[in-house]
């Protein structure tokens, strides 16, 4: 008796010991939803098609450049301007996609984001930069010195001394500068670009489908988690709450809007981002309207259709809100403050609704180590 | 009665299910210690955090920088000792002091298991666990046999207790007719091998686990003291805290269970276990000594027999504090902890705290991880005594920064047990003017369902 007790109690112990609760090994599971489905839609339909336009709008934005470096004309200066708004507004959709080769890149806490929209911008940064020519974009320090923000200030900007902005390629003392580092900048964000783009295609979009596991590094979690960071981050706080001043004492902070030396478009931006999280959340692919599964559907699946028409409703208010407010958010920092905090009272609103009701129904795991549970 | 009652407390038992049971709580304490230091939680859940939540009355308690390590190194020296019987009563207490002290030092932090260990611990001193098979009577070249039988009655008592107590809890409507929370963290194992695919997402095996488990943990208890369904029910123990373990991450406690059950069995039982130990001693060639055999006197019987008697009433009513408050217990949290409510919700909530300043309206928010880690905020986010605490802190360090008129409101949500998230704290509520006490906390929200039950 005692010893069929102790090999019964043995086999247990050894159970136990291999099923611990690592993640490694996923397998192709059917639990009745199907998150290949999912993740194929979410990688063919969305991301990857996202990173391709980008690329192209990167592309064109090279080109614009080499003519402006060639003719520096005023007219040049603006068709850079417009390839660079073009390739902006696609950035915003690939923003949420901090996985694989952009997570690997080493941005640190902002992932990717560091090396394409730190704003507001370090013009400091960049006038020494152009000054001595010694920077190097890869390091932590010149975050808030490139990308868009970084092209923004160069192409609408006006560097210290100068009246126009296209002062800064022709008559300052530093317009050589100036030009090497507006070519840098570009060559950055397309060399980063491209090898994303590239993973994508040679073999990390099977391994992101393939990695069906539940715990934190299952690539269904990861895309959760990057929905809900980039809601709350890239879009609330970056866009609105932090030039609305609610994270910090003494009213709004005009300054820290995105595309500051632009300014009519912040709103235009604010806008894409939003509709770039929503369509995540819809399953809705990028610039065409096929659709497939989501996160939407999942929660569906797990009888939570309630959820999702909250959290669309809430998505639906927080654009409404946007669409209210001048298109020049500096602007409408100066000028009415308290219809800028209004709207962020709405785009807050649905944080509860992704961060407690979404990840409490999907039991996705957040993306921290805690200890053992009861 | 009262001659039963001595002839119960004078009635002896054999040593050995004590003996076996203090070697594998020692076992498992050392452990645990060792796993909790390897995995670097010492610093990640102490050291790292900026600010702790205190239990209520305990605020002095609190991590000591990197003698921190050297508290845990206490701890598992004296489980070593219990191990081994070596200085047992010194090694208990010290064991007993270290281990809640630590548990003592941040809230968050709070498992029910960590507070069983410190509960049994506690037993522990008084009972004499050395009496056989140990350094201890080795050394003093005298062992005691026959020990009274109340004290191995008394963890059967407490295990019985923890494991009851467990099972009245799950006697509600969200667990028994809703299958709440497992309908929620059953299908998110969809990649466990085998039964993750096939069962995981059934909407049947949800309520046959939920009932399982709650007829489980009342009736094993009783199935343990039975002779005849011992065996069965301590195969039933073993399959039920594997499956747990597999599924949840609860660390060494199904181990600590299992262990622990074995004190059920009887003393022949446990005399095999022992003579295992005897085969592996025997292997280190050491010399034989003749022990003098002689039975235990329980000397301190007078001051133990009340204190326990007094800690057993305690640990009966505790779980019943929360029907002297108002709502419902899931949402308030009241009485909640020290009742052995184990796994029975999922919660989460999300607090975003305002700083205002009363005269000029001027206001901002925090950014909780830049006070808190992640795991702070997480537990922090639904339950009400951390949110005041919390909302203090940072009351505190704006004032101490500088800011005048000091006002910190929160907007907070809690959704449980798979409902829709509702507002949890009144945001119009000054916190930092709202005192911690045991009286109902008038500024969480109503909860806008009804759970039925104990």
């Amino acid at each position: 008796m005692l010893k069929k007790v102790f090999i019964l109690f043995t086999i247990a112990m050894v159970v136990i010991a291999c099923s611990s609760t690592d993640d490694s090994n996923g397998s192709g599971t059917n639990d009745g939803f199907n998150r290949t489905e999912l993740l194929t839609n979410v990688a063919d339909n969305l991301i990857v098609p996202a990173f391709q336009d980008l690329q192209t709008k990167l592309s064109a934005l090279d080109v614009a450049n080499e003519s402006f470096v060639t003719n520096k004309s005023v007219t040049n200066l603006e068709l850079l301007s417009d390839a660079w708004l073009d390739a902006y507004k696609v950035w915003q959709h690939v923003q949420i996609y901090n996985l694989g080769e952009a997570d690997n890149l080493g941005g640190g806490e902002r992932g990717f984001v560091s090396f394409f929209n730190i704003y507001p911008v370090t013009v400091a940064d960049i006038e020494n930069g152009a000054n001595t020519g010694n920077y190097d974009l890869n390091t932590a320090n010149y975050h808030d010195a490139q990308g868009f923000p970084a092209l923004d200030f160069l192409i609408h900007g006006v560097a210290t001394g100068d009246a126009l902005p296209i002062d800064k390629f022709i008559t300052n003392s530093d317009s050589n500068g100036y030009t090497t580092y507006l070519t840098d900048v570009i060559t950055q964000m397309i060399t980063l670009n491209d090898a994303i783009v590239n993973s994508w295609e040679s073999g990390y979009r099977d391994t992101f489908i393939d990695n069906t596991d539940s715990g934190v590094n299952g690539s269904f979690n990861k895309l959760a988690n990057d929905l809900i960071y980039s809601y709350e981050k890239d879009f609330r706080a970056q866009k609105v709450g932090i030039p609305a001043g609610v994270f910090s004492n003494g009213g709004s902070l005009p300054e820290t809007v995105e595309a500051f030396y632009k300014k009519d478009v912040s709103k235009e931006l604010a806008l894409e981002a939003l509709i770039g999280i929503e369509n995540l959340f819809n399953g809705v692919g990028y610039a065409s309207t096929t659709t497939g599964s989501s996160l939407n559907t999942y929660l569906e699946f797990l009888d939570r259709a309630d959820l999702v028409i909250e959290i669309n409703n809430q998505f639906t208010a927080a654009e409404n809100a946007i669409n209210g407010l001048n298109e020049n958010f500096y602007q409408q920092t100066i000028d009415n403050n308290a219809q800028m905090t209004a709207a962020y009272d709405i785009i807050q609103a649905a944080i509860p609704k992704l961060k407690v009701d979404m990840k409490q129904a999907l039991n996705f795991v957040i993306d921290y180590v805690d200890g053992d549970g009861d | 009665m009262q001659t039963k009652l001595k002839s119960y407390l004078n009635r002896t038992t054999s040593a050995a299910p004590l003996a076996v049971f203090r070697i594998g709580f020692g076992a498992m304490m050392l452990a645990s210690i060792i796993r909790f230091w390897s995995l670097g939680w010492i610093d990640k859940l102490y050291l790292q955090p900026k600010f702790q939540f205190s239990y209520y009355g305990f605020e002095w308690i609190k991590p000591i920088g990197n003698y921190t390590y050297l508290l845990f190194a206490i701890a598992g020296l004296a489980a070593l000792f219990v191990l081994i019987g070596f200085k047992y009563r010194i090694a208990v207490i010290t064991f007993f002091l270290s281990f809640t002290y630590i548990e003592l030092m941040d809230k968050t932090t709070y498992l029910n298991h960590y507070y069983f260990i410190s509960v049994l611990s506690f037993l522990m001193c008084f009972l004499p666990a050395n009496a056989y098979f140990s350094l201890d009577a080795f050394i003093k070249k005298t062992q005691y046999k026959q020990i009274p039988k109340w004290t191995i009655d008394s963890i059967k008592l407490l295990l019985g207790m923890v494991y009851f107590y467990a099972g009245l809890a799950k006697l509600n409507s969200d667990w028994l007719f809703k299958a709440m929370p497992l309908k929620i963290w059953l299908p998110s194992k969809y990649d466990i091998p085998i039964i993750g695919e096939t069962l995981m997402h059934k909407e049947w095996f949800h309520f046959a686990m939920s009932w399982s488990g709650m007829l489980y943990d009342l009736a094993i208890p009783f199935l343990l003291l039975y002779k005849k369904t011992r065996t069965v029910a301590f195969i039933i123990v073993i399959i039920f805290h594997v499956f747990t373990r597999i599924l949840f991450p609860i660390g060494m406690f199904p181990y600590i269970m299992i262990v622990s059950t074995l004190i059920f069995f009887d003393a022949n039982v446990h005399e095999k276990i022992l003579n295992v130990f005897r085969k592996g001693i025997s292997l280190l060639k050491l010399k034989a000594t003749e022990l003098n055999t002689q039975v235990y006197n329980y000397s301190n019987r007078k001051i133990s027999i009340p204190i326990l008697v007094v800690f057993f009433t305690l640990q009966l009513a505790m779980p019943w504090r929360y029907l002297l408050y108002p709502n419902e217990l899931f949402w308030t949290e009241e009485g909640y902890r020290f009742s052995w409510r184990v796994m029975l919700m999922e919660k989460a909530g999300y607090a975003n705290f305002k700083i205002v300043n009363s005269e000029t309206n001027d206001f901002f928010y925090v950014n909780n991880l830049d006070f808190l880690t992640p795991f702070q905020e997480k537990q922090m986010s639904f339950q009400p005594d951390f949110i005041l605490e919390y909302a203090h802190y940072l009351g505190d360090h704006f004032k101490s920064q500088g800011h005048e008129n000091v006002q910190v409101f929160v907007e907070c949500f809690a959704a449980l047990n798979g409902r829709m998230s509702q507002p949890y704290i009144d945001p119009k509520i000054d916190l930092y003017n709202e005192k911690e006490s045991f009286n109902h906390k008038k500024w969480i929200l109503p909860f806008n369902d009804e759970i039925k039950g104990l």
